[in-house]
Parts: C-alpha cells; sequence; structure tokens
C-alpha cells in the first residue's frame, strides 16, 4: 500500500499533468502486476465489490475514535468526503504494513464470506496498521469514487510510455467489461491480441465545443454538418453473431434498448456504428424526457417499448467486415455507412443520421436556428478528411450548440459541496415568483467562479433564515440566470416543469429580486419548446 | 441576581463591571485587545488597552490611536473588575483575558493554541468558573502533525526546489505565521526573501527584540536570478498575482491548519500544503478547557454550534456566542488560521 500511496500523493500534490504522467508511468515501471491491475482498475472506475455498508465504517470509526456519531456526521459535510472524515477521525494507527495494494483489496473482497463481526474486527484492524493517506485509499476502495484527477487518458499514456506500446491500441485494450477477476496485467495490457473481448468497443472520438462563429474553420467544402441529437450517445458492435451497445461512459447498455437487438437482422457480422439513441415517433425524435423514462432501466416493461421506443440514428461506420475503418477519412467511411443503411424498411431500429446540405456558413447559421424544431442541441461540424480519433481531440470535429435558455431565479436554499468545493456553499435551489410566493424549481451547482462560490459561501453563512439537516434556507436576496438546454412538464415538480442541465450562467447583482422571472415566464417557455 | 461578569452584545463581549469590551467589532469607548489580527484589533475605538508585546503591531497596523500596555500577569483594576492578560500561545503578544468581579472568574480565550510554537510567549493555563473559548478547528478530524515533522517537510520541500533551480513560495499569513515559519526553517537551504507586508511586521517584531533570521524583502528592483535557490514568504492574497508570477520558475506552499483538508488543499491549487495553525486543534481545545476547571463554556469563532453541542454532552455548561459571523467560521480567516 505504501507505494500506492506515494503515487497518489504525488498525483494529488501537483496540478501538472507532466509530473503525474511521469509518476504514473514510474510506477507502472515498478509495482507488481496485480498492483498494476488493481491500479488500472481502479482509475479507470472499477472497484472491489462492497463488503460492508458506509453506515457500518461510520459507526465503526465513531466508536474507535471514541467520538460520537452524530459528531461524525457532523464533520463528514465540512470535509466534504467520508472516506477523508473517518481516515482523520481515527487515532493515529499503533503499527505500520509493508503489504501491497492487492493484499488490502483481497482483504476487503474476502469479507463478503466472513461473518459480520468478524468483518468489523478486519476492517479495525487494518485501519490499526495504515497511516492517514493508506487509511483514506483504503477506505475510498470501499466506499468508491476514485477522482483523484487522473483521466482514464492521462493513464492510459503513462502505461504507454512504460510498455513502450501505442498509446491508442492500449487505449482500446483497457475499454469493454473487464475486471481484475476477469483477466491478469498480462492477458490485458501484454498479450497478443487474438483473443480479445469481441465485445470491446472502440474508443469514443468526442468534439470540442465550438465557441465562436465557424468562419475560422476554412472552406465549408471540407466540413459535414449533422444534427447534434440530444439523446444518448451509442456504439453498436455486430461481432460473431451477437450484439453489443457501449455508452459513452463504457457502460455496457445492451438489455437496455432490446430494440435494437433487431439490428443484427439487417447488417453484417463485423460491423460497428458510432451514434446517437434516440426515442423515435415514427418520423422524428421525441424529447429527452420520455428517453429518460428509459435511461436508468434494466428491463423494459412492455409498454414502455410501445411508448418510448427507441432507434440508433448511425452518423459513423468504425468497422466494417471486421475491419477497423477508423484510419480512413469520414469522406469515405460516411460513403460506407450510407451503403450500409441504404434500402433498410422502415421499421428498422436504425437509421442513418442524415447530413444537413449547405454552401455557406451564414446558411447553416440559419438552419442551426431551427434545431429545437428538429428537437437537436445545435450541429456537429465534422472534417470530411478526418480520421476516427479517440477521446476529445481539437481540430476535426466541433458541437456547434444552440444558445441556451435562460431565466432569472431567486435563490432560496442552499448546501455544501462535496470533494474540492467542501465547505463551500456550491449547491442551490432556485425559484421563479408565482404571484407574491417563491416557487422553487431547479437546482444548479455549476457555473460561478471559486471567487463567486467563496463570497457566496461568505453571504450564505450570515443570511441563514432555517436550516433542515444540510440544507439552509437563506434570505431571498439573490438573482442568478439560470441556463438550461431543454424544459419539460414535470408532474412530480411543484413548479410542474423540470430543466435539462440548468447551471448558473451569471450572478445578478444587478437585478433587484421583484424582478426575477414568473413561473408564467418559465411556463411560456415551456409552450414554446417543449 | 447579579450581571453576570461578562455579557455579549451586538458590539462584541462586554463587561458591565468595568465599563470595557473585549475585542469589540464595532467602535466603543474602552477596548481590551488579545492580539493583533484584524478581527479581534479593529479600528475607530476611543482607548485601546494590550499587551506591550501587541502593542507596537496594533499600533503599526491601526496608526493613530490611543493605546495602554499592560505586562503579561499585571492586574489592572478597571471599574469593579480585575483585569489581567496572560499569553496565549497564538502570536507574539497574544493573550488570554481573565477578568474577575467579585470572587467569580472569567477567561476569555481570545485566538490560541497549547502547543509551544517557539516564538510566541507559550499558552498558559488559567483556572476560571467561565471560560470563553475560540474553536475555529473545534471537530474531531482536526489534529495537528508535530512541528517538527512539519518542519522536516517544509525544508525538504525548499531544499527540492532549491536543488531544482526553483524559487519555494510559501503563502501565510503575516502577523505570527509567517514569523512562525521563519524560525522553523533552515537557512543553511538558502536566503530568506519575503513580501512587504510580512517585512513590515517583521520589522516591528524585531525592533520590539523577537529574534527572526535574516530575511530581504522582493522590491520592484530585486531580481530573482540573483538569489537562487530562494524561499519566499507571502500573505496567501499575493499567490497567483503579478508580483508572484515575477518570481520566476516556483513551487507554492501552503501552511495552514485547512491544510488537514484535501479539499481545501485542492482548492488552493498550491503545489504544498503543510499542516501548521496557530489555533488549538480538537485535542488541544479539549485539554485547554479541562484545565480551565470551567464549568461554563462559551464557544466563538469557528464551529460553534458542532463545538457546544459535543461539550454539553461531555457534561460541561456550554453554549454559544451569538457574533456577527453566523456562528461559522468565515472564509477570511482561512487564509489566517
Amino acid at each position: 500500500m505504501k507505494d500506492f500511496a506515494n503515487l497518489f500523493t504525488t498525483l494529488d500534490q501537483t496540478t501538472r499533468t507532466s509530473l503525474k504522467t511521469q509518476a504514473l508511468a514510474a510506477y507502472f515501471t515498478d509495482a507488481a502486476d496485480t498492483d498494476k491491475l488493481w491500479t488500472i482498475a481502479l482509475f479507470s472506475g472499477r472497484r472491489p465489490k462492497r463488503a460492508v455498508t458506509t453506515t457500518q465504517l461510520r459507526e465503526w470509526a465513531a466508536e474507535k475514535a471514541g467520538v460520537p456519531l452524530w459528531l461524525l456526521e457532523e464533520s463528514y459535510p465540512i470535509v466534504g468526503d467520508l472516506a477523508e472524515t473517518i481516515a482523520l477521525i481515527l487515532p493515529e494507527a499503533a503499527a505500520t504494513s509493508d503489504l501491497p495494494l492487492s493484499h488490502w483489496i483481497n482483504t476487503l473482497r474476502a469479507l463478503s464470506n466472513v461473518p459480520p463481526e468478524e468483518r468489523k474486527h478486519q476492517i479495525l484492524a487494518a485501519w490499526d496498521q495504515l497511516d492517514a493517506t493508506e487509511r483514506f485509499l483504503f477506505n475510498k476502495l470501499i466506499t468508491g469514487g476514485f477522482r483523484i484527477g487522473v483521466s482514464q487518458k492521462l493513464m492510459t499514456r503513462a502505461l504507454a510510455q512504460a510498455t513502450g506500446q501505442d498509446e491508442a491500441s492500449l487505449a482500446h485494450r483497457l475499454m469493454g467489461g473487464w475486471t481484475p477477476d476477469t483477466t491478469t496485467y498480462h492477458a490485458l495490457i501484454e498479450a497478443e491480441d487474438k483473443a480479445a473481448d469481441l465485445s470491446r468497443p472502440y474508443p469514443f472520438y468526442l468534439a470540442y465545443q465550438l465557441d465562436d462563429t465557424p468562419d475560422a474553420l476554412g472552406d465549408p467544402a471540407d466540413w459535414q454538418a449533422e444534427w447534434k441529437w440530444d439523446g444518448i450517445r451509442g456504439q453498436l458492435i455486430l461481432r460473431a453473431g451477437e450484439h453489443h451497445i457501449w455508452s459513452r461512459g463504457e457502460e455496457l447498455i445492451t438489455d437496455r434498448f432490446p430494440e435494437l437487438a433487431r439490428a443484427k437482422d439487417f447488417l453484417p457480422d463485423g460491423t460497428v456504428l458510432d451514434g446517437e439513441i434516440v426515442t423515435w415517433d415514427g418520423t422524428a425524435p421525441m424529447s429527452f424526457n420520455t428517453l429518460q423514462s428509459r435511461i436508468g432501466r434494466k428491463t423494459v416493461p412492455k409498454k414502455l417499448l410501445k411508448d418510448a421506443p427507441v432507434i440508433l440514428l448511425a452518423y459513423d461506420l468504425l468497422e466494417e467486415n471486421g475491419q477497423d475503418l477508423r484510419g480512413t477519412p469520414l469522406r469515405e467511411r460516411r460513403a460506407h455507412l450510407d451503403k450500409l443503411l441504404a434500402n433498410l424498411p422502415p421499421d428498422a431500429p436504425l437509421k442513418p443520421s442524415a447530413p444537413i446540405p449547405f454552401t455557406n456558413w451564414q446558411s447553416l447559421s440559419d438552419t442551426r436556428a431551427k434545431s429545437r424544431e428538429m428537437r437537436a442541441e445545435g450541429l456537429m461540424l465534422k472534417r470530411l478528411d478526418s480520421p476516427y480519433l479517440a477521446g476529445r481531440k481539437k481540430g476535426d470535429w466541433w458541437k456547434w450548440k444552440l444558445d441556451p435558455l435562460t431565466i432569472d431565479a431567486v435563490m432560496i436554499y442552499a448546501q455544501q459541496g462535496h470533494g474540492r468545493r467542501a465547505n463551500l456553499f456550491t449547491d442551490f435551489t432556485f425559484a421563479v415568483w408565482q404571484g407574491n410566493d417563491l416557487v422553487p424549481f431547479t437546482k444548479a451547482y455549476s457555473g460561478l467562479t471559486d471567487v463567486e462560490f467563496t463570497q457566496i459561501t461568505a453571504w450564505v453563512r450570515k443570511n441563514t433564515l432555517q436550516r433542515f439537516g444540510p440544507v439552509r434556507q437563506v434570505r431571498p436576496e439573490h438573482v442568478f440566470e439560470i441556463a438550461f438546454e431543454g424544459i419539460f412538464e414535470s408532474p412530480r415538480h411543484k413548479s410542474g416543469v423540470a430543466l435539462r442541465f440548468p447551471r448558473m450562467a451569471r450572478w445578478r447583482h444587478d437585478k433587484p429580486v421583484a424582478e426575477a422571472n414568473t413561473l408564467d415566464d418559465l411556463r411560456a417557455i415551456l409552450t414554446a419548446y417543449a | 441576581m447579579r450581571a453576570p461578569v461578562l455579557t455579549f452584545t451586538d458590539r462584541g463581549i462586554f463587561c458591565p463591571a468595568g465599563g470595557f469590551h473585549i475585542d469589540p467589532w464595532r467602535p466603543v469607548d474602552r477596548a481590551l485587545i488579545t492580539h493583533g489580527h484584524a478581527d479581534h484589533a479593529r479600528p475607530g475605538h476611543g482607548h485601546y488597552l494590550a499587551t506591550q508585546q501587541a502593542a507596537p503591531v496594533i499600533r503599526h497596523r491601526l496608526g493613530n490611536i490611543v493605546i495602554d500596555t499592560i505586562r503579561y500577569g499585571e492586574t489592572l483594576r478597571i471599574g469593579d473588575a480585575a483585569v489581567s492578560f496572560h499569553p496565549a500561545g497564538h502570536i507574539p503578544g497574544s493573550a488570554q483575558i481573565r477578568v474577575a468581579v467579585a470572587g467569580e472568574v472569567w477567561v476569555v480565550s481570545g485566538d490560541y493554541k497549547v502547543a509551544p510554537d517557539g516564538l510566541s510567549e507559550p499558552f498558559e493555563p488559567l483556572p476560571c468558573h467561565s471560560f470563553i473559548t475560540e474553536c475555529t478547528f473545534g471537530l474531531p478530524v482536526f489534529k495537528w502533525p508535530d512541528q517538527a515533522k512539519v518542519a522536516r517537510d517544509l525544508n525538504a520541500w525548499w531544499a527540492g526546489n532549491a536543488a531544482a533551480g526553483k524559487t519555494a513560495l510559501l503563502g501565510a499569513y503575516s502577523l505570527g505565521k509567517a514569523q512562525r515559519l521563519m524560525k522553523m526553517l533552515n537557512t543553511d537551504i538558502g536566503p530568506l526573501l519575503t513580501h512587504g507586508a510580512v517585512e513590515a511586521t517583521n520589522a516591528v517584531l524585531r525592533a520590539q527584540g523577537y529574534t527572526l533570521p535574516d530575511t530581504q524583502q522582493v522590491t520592484p528592483d530585486l531580481r530573482i536570478k540573483d538569489h537562487p535557490g530562494a524561499l519566499v514568504i507571502a500573505p496567501p492574497a499575493a499567490l497567483g498575482t503579478p508580483w508572484a508570477r515575477k518570481l520566476g520558475a516556483s513551487s507554492t506552499g501552503f501552511a495552514s491548519g485547512w491544510m488537514r483538508l484535501r479539499g481545501v488543499r485542492r482548492r488552493r491549487a498550491a503545489d504544498r500544503g503543510f499542516v501548521l495553525s496557530d489555533h488549538a486543534d480538537w485535542d488541544g481545545l479539549l485539554s485547554a478547557i479541562r484545565t480551565t476547571g470551567a464549568e461554563n463554556i462559551y464557544a466563538t469563532h469557528g464551529y460553534t454550534d458542532i463545538f457546544a453541542r459535543a461539550l454539553t454532552e461531555m457534561g460541561w455548561n456550554a453554549q454559544v456566542v451569538p457574533t456577527q459571523f453566523g456562528g461559522d467560521e468565515d472564509s477570511a480567516e482561512e487564509a489566517a488560521a
């Protein structure tokens, strides 16, 4: 655990990517294979199965520290992380340990097979031989969420440095449904690729946001424009008679969208498509709200399949006849895609996301203005001679989103954030006027600068009217411009509406509370766009 | 029933028997000041009283004020109250203020820490009936590492930067923390440079007889190239400004009790956080409270609600002092603590 803790400390102490990569590469060169495998797993969002509950952890830690449980609970929002709160509150360890990361992970995994009282004993014993950092990491193994400023991309680069392998092919190897139980470091990273998991997706190519007009992109003839659909990005894989669907977050979502199984009936084996999963009314996408009803469900009831059927709007062909097409220009991939999807029957669960013809940027800008009517968020611009790259790369793919909808609202509740935002008020509830009442309609967490969060935090502390656990009701004094991407009818909310991706666009210091928008204003937006 | 020895008003802590306030936040006629930090020594009072050691800095900060001084341990009668100042161990010259009226003793802690820091007059436990205690770090997650260990980490960080040809830039409050750090640093590693705000305080303290290592102020004509391997101490607000960028390739460090929390460390975006506070940690607060033998504890400055509730459960008669800060620590103090 010491090596892993040292790695963590180095990563945590710097904000420089080069130093992080260097530290990770050194670790991947020196550590034991089992530790390396687990490190890769942890930094790519995989963790051992949770054998004890966080409630148990809290109780045991409070008991061991000799403080009442409520005091630990009160400390938690101030520290902002449960694993850290526990690590800090425990008395200093009586001993030290040289056992490796994999030992502690195996200890945790073995816990599910021992009686409850023994579980407590083993956790307490572990705490008593780990220093504060090691303890924090040990707790993190249980509570999950290893967010320490190491992206998968950065880890892959370090791994490439340490192994001398190509970064893109490593990124591909790390995709898919492996866990440290189903593979070894050798099989995952070093072995010949022949036995590669047939379900393995390609890393998604992600677009950058275009903040300006596209004039700087040069000749419109070099570019393809498509609608930027408001759905779920998905990769459909047809190999060896099976189909698999991956989300952009590398989650296997095959079973959530059973309609797409029929893709096998229309497309040959050895095909991989990139596209957007949307709910479809037969001629056009339905609202994102409809898709929302499908997202959380692992199994889908018949009625929902009928009310909110999905299709894949395909916009790229990554593999054809088992051949990786990612190196060929978009122009060619597109031609193959169109050919492949031509003449599909109307009830096929996939369609091409057709390019939008345009001759100059101005006419395209006019088209973009109609995005909401098309139930799109804006446009995608893709360079016609671009290969399909991995991850977010600047230059060839741009998302040119519509300007968000906005409304001026009053802050009425505030809550402290987590992690880096611990001890700062960053999570707010906003309201609009209905007569003389303020009706809450959304929460928002992002959009302010650190300086603004510090200012509003000081203000919240002095202007709290009432506390409800961690939530504080504050004096209705501040108006914020709330930006959002969409608005839906929602009977679950008091205001009757739900917003998509709300955030704080501006702190309206200039606007008195009385001049904030009303519920009628919000409903007018609903009528216009939903 | 007799009036309490001390009461809590919208101007701050007040002694009816003596007609004076302690660390008031609005202008009053007569103010007893525990120490020179801005949230305790405010401008605009008619008369000030502070320790001999604290007065020069207060004068330096507040300009033309009427200030009397008192020796540590000396008793002064003000009206019907007997008043004395005793070391609080927070910064040089800092005091707890003891007020006795007709045999009943109250102590106002001001800011304090229990462990000696090698610079400030060490904390003196004072038996009393009622103790008004700060609790900036009044949560069990706050426990300070040994100062000697922090000194080793600091010097290793400095030496590493010096070896890499980088300037080490250390953010610390200019009164107290900065000078404490100077005494912890090993000046064999390289030259010690200071921001003007720190150097001005150094000059005041040196003139009083506090021994500090040699320092040189970073003036507009100073060329950092002429001072290889330097460590620069500056107030937190100077970090990330054009002034700091002039120091060239530098590694930034930050010394504060808040560095105990990873979230705050990350928010500060300093390269290194050193856990070093001039306030008592959880164990320090509890041991100080225990040694006073006081029955009544008043919690102020910090997580007062939580701290008072914990003390109540431990058997004290504990209450929260209402302050203008609404009970929580205020973010300006985050830098100072």
